[in-house]
């Protein structure tokens, strides 16, 4: 050790010391504070009131509607009372299954690859395309997809009835598609939390990469991939401007995918914008059962996250 | 697990380790392809999207951002005509009136959600957020246009009445009360954006250390001090951040403004009258339309592609230098 170096004294700064605090000084800062407390509540209480109103409005007139009718008959021409919402219904969850099977396999092993071999380059470009894709508005999802799936059928059949093919196929991929991103970065983010010692232990035991991924590693990151999954669906099943121009709509009950179909968004929306009353009713309806689905989407996926910690 | 061992005793074959390696190789180059799969579906969008553009793109070229004028016409000989700036103007002026409400709003929300709330409170009411950010657009329109627009009528017709012959101001409220307006639109799209902005900046005022604000405090400094200086300074970038994922959202925002809006080209600068935004021009014509009107149709789609593009590459962006600065502040 060098004694020639001056041993360290903590150094003080040189603060001026402060004037002793007036009392009209505190009281304007006491003064200045109630009142910016006051405001956070007040905007914190006018943010509350419209969606609170939402909620209201949905619920109120959703009930109204509701009875054993609405789910189990098709919606009637304007005019007539009756019908339901079953041909929309049974469209929304053919579809949110149809895109669940695009959607899943690729979004939870991509998701893997992120977190178990991303780490490179070629990751920072996939979590940045991730990140494009969310961002993109999901009609124009629907625009794409109308000229990758609907315009090159509907020019290969030339069909008189029917000039332009929608179909729920068309409708699930773009669902499946506006899916990909939220379920990718979830498992990753949730792989990514598994503790290594968990993979090297299996990896120890004489294991396989693969199998202990997908057993040890996805196994035990089940809750949160879940959770991906519930929140992801929940997303997709309220999309309307991506079915507009893919799957369409539809007056009646179908269950053949290569036709075009009703969901409850794009159902919700026409029946809202016709002057019919009673179909703006039925729109209240939809509207109910398609947050009722959500909540309940929700709720199960704060379930599943709870149970896995 | 090592129960589960002896069940599967291909593990302890001789040649097993080349099993491992080819299934290894198999599982790697399969995930691998799924992850890739992404990119190649980002640029086939961006490219079909140009492509199916391209002969509006060549025929009107970068006049058609600043022409006003979409016809479609009757006669074969005289072309048509098809111009993207009332939608430019009605997508923007939308996404800022609505910024303009659900930013003070949404900030005042979070700091209370994040730092004055009784902790009783914050949960229910964070789960409440999020639930309505979750509430799908279709709804919101749903709400607008049967209960919000029918109330605001006569807010509305006052405005028309009473405010137009103000001289400068006036403007925004010229011409009569329609009901479906620019008005109701922004006010729509503001209760959307409003739970996202507050989630995520509440989010990003949790992430600042406690230490800052317990230093602050120990200073002497008021609860609002302390929000003001330390608190908000250190998640500055990431308020700004949310800000502008929240303007991305709504200028790609459809359903809702398609509903509300009234869907004809905004003539004038009045919030009062109707007017259209590029995402609900499509909405209401891309289905019937077809040659030369689909063409120009997707060229809106580009312009509304590109303008997110950019707004959410720079939100990332500053998430991302935002992220950096909160593990710097966690290290010390």
């Amino acid at each position: 050790m060098n004694p020639s170096l001056p041993v360290q004294t903590p150094s003080v700064p040189r603060v001026r010391p402060l004037p002793p605090m007036s009392s009209s000084l505190m009281a304007k800062r006491k003064l200045s504070d109630n009142v910016m407390r006051g405001l956070c509540l007040l905007a914190t209480l006018i943010a509350i009131i419209p969606l609170f109103l939402v909620l209201y409005y949905v619920t109120i007139q959703g009930i109204k509607v509701m009875s054993p009718a609405f789910f189990t008959e098709v919606q009637r021409p304007a005019g007539e009372p009756g019908g339901g919402f079953k041909h929309a219904i049974v469209g929304t969850l053919m579809m949110v299954g149809l895109a669940s099977c695009l959607g899943l396999p690729i979004g939870i092993l991509g998701g893997i690859y992120l977190s178990e071999f991303g780490q490179n380059r070629f990751g920072f470009v996939v979590r940045f395309a991730t990140d494009v894709l969310n961002g993109i508005p999901s009609i124009i999802i629907g625009v794409f997809v109308y000229s990758i799936a609907v315009l090159p059928v509907s020019q290969a059949t030339r069909s008189w009835e029917e000039p332009i093919t929608f179909s729920a196929w068309a409708g699930g991929l773009a669902l499946g598609i506006m899916m990909i991103p939220t379920v990718m970065r979830t498992t990753e983010e949730i792989v990514r939390l598994v503790p290594h010692a968990l993979r090297e232990g299996a990896l120890a035991l004489g294991d396989t990469r693969w199998h202990s991924t997908l057993k040890i590693v996805l196994g035990s990151a089940k809750g949160g991939v879940i959770t991906g999954v519930l929140l992801a669906i929940a997303r997709i099943a309220g999309e309307t401007a991506p079915l507009l121009f893919t799957a369409a709509d539809s007056l009646y009950m179908n269950l053949n995918p290569s036709k075009q179909t009703a969901s409850l968004p794009v159902r919700i929306y026409l029946s809202a914008t016709s002057p019919d009353d009673h179909w703006n009713a039925l729109a209240w309806g939809g509207a109910f059962v398609l947050v009722a689905m959500i909540l309940i989407l929700s709720l199960l996926a704060r379930y599943a996250t709870r149970t896995r910690a | 697990m090592i129960a589960s061992q002896p069940e599967k005793p291909s593990l302890f074959k001789r040649n097993s380790k080349l099993d491992a390696r080819t299934t290894d190789g198999i599982f790697y180059w399969s995930t691998f392809a799924f992850a890739a799969l992404i990119l190649i579906l980002v640029a086939w969008l961006g490219v079909q999207l140009y492509a199916a553009a391209s002969p509006s793109v060549k025929q009107f070229g970068l006049g058609f951002l600043t022409s006003s004028v979409w016809k479609t016409s009757d006669d074969p000989i005289s072309p048509d005509t098809y111009g993207a700036w009332p939608y430019i103007y009605g997508t923007l002026v939308s996404s800022f009136l609505a910024l303009l409400l659900a930013v003070p709003i949404g900030l005042g929300t979070a700091i209370y959600l994040a730092e004055l709330a009784p902790k009783w409170l914050r949960t229910p009411m964070s789960f409440m957020v999020e639930l309505l950010a979750a509430v799908p657009s279709v709804v919101y329109g749903l709400w607008g246009r049967l209960v919000l627009i029918p109330a605001i009528m006569p807010l509305q017709t006052w405005l028309s009445e009473h405010a137009s012959s103000i001289p400068v101001v006036g403007r925004l409220f010229s011409g009569s009360a329609t009901g479906q307006s620019m008005m109701a639109a922004g006010l729509v799209l503001a209760i959307m954006v409003l739970p996202f902005i507050s989630a995520v900046s509440r989010e990003v005022i949790k992430a600042v250390p406690p230490t800052q604000r317990e230093a602050a405090f120990g200073l002497g400094a008021t609860h609002w001090e302390a929000i003001k200086g330390p608190i908000l300074r250190s998640s500055r970038s990431g308020i700004i951040g949310a800000i502008i994922l929240g303007l991305a959202r709504a200028l790609g925002e459809t359903m809702a403004i398609t509903m509300v809006i009234g869907n004809a080209p905004s003539a004038d600068f009045s919030l009062l009258s109707p007017a259209a935004t590029l995402s609900s021009k499509l909405a209401v014509e891309f289905a019937e339309a077809s040659g030369g009107q689909q063409s120009a149709l997707m060229y809106l789609a580009l312009v509304l592609f590109g303008i997110t593009i950019v707004v959410n590459a720079f939100a990332r962006l500053l998430i991302w230098n935002m992220s950096r600065q909160v593990k710097g502040a966690v290290r010390l």
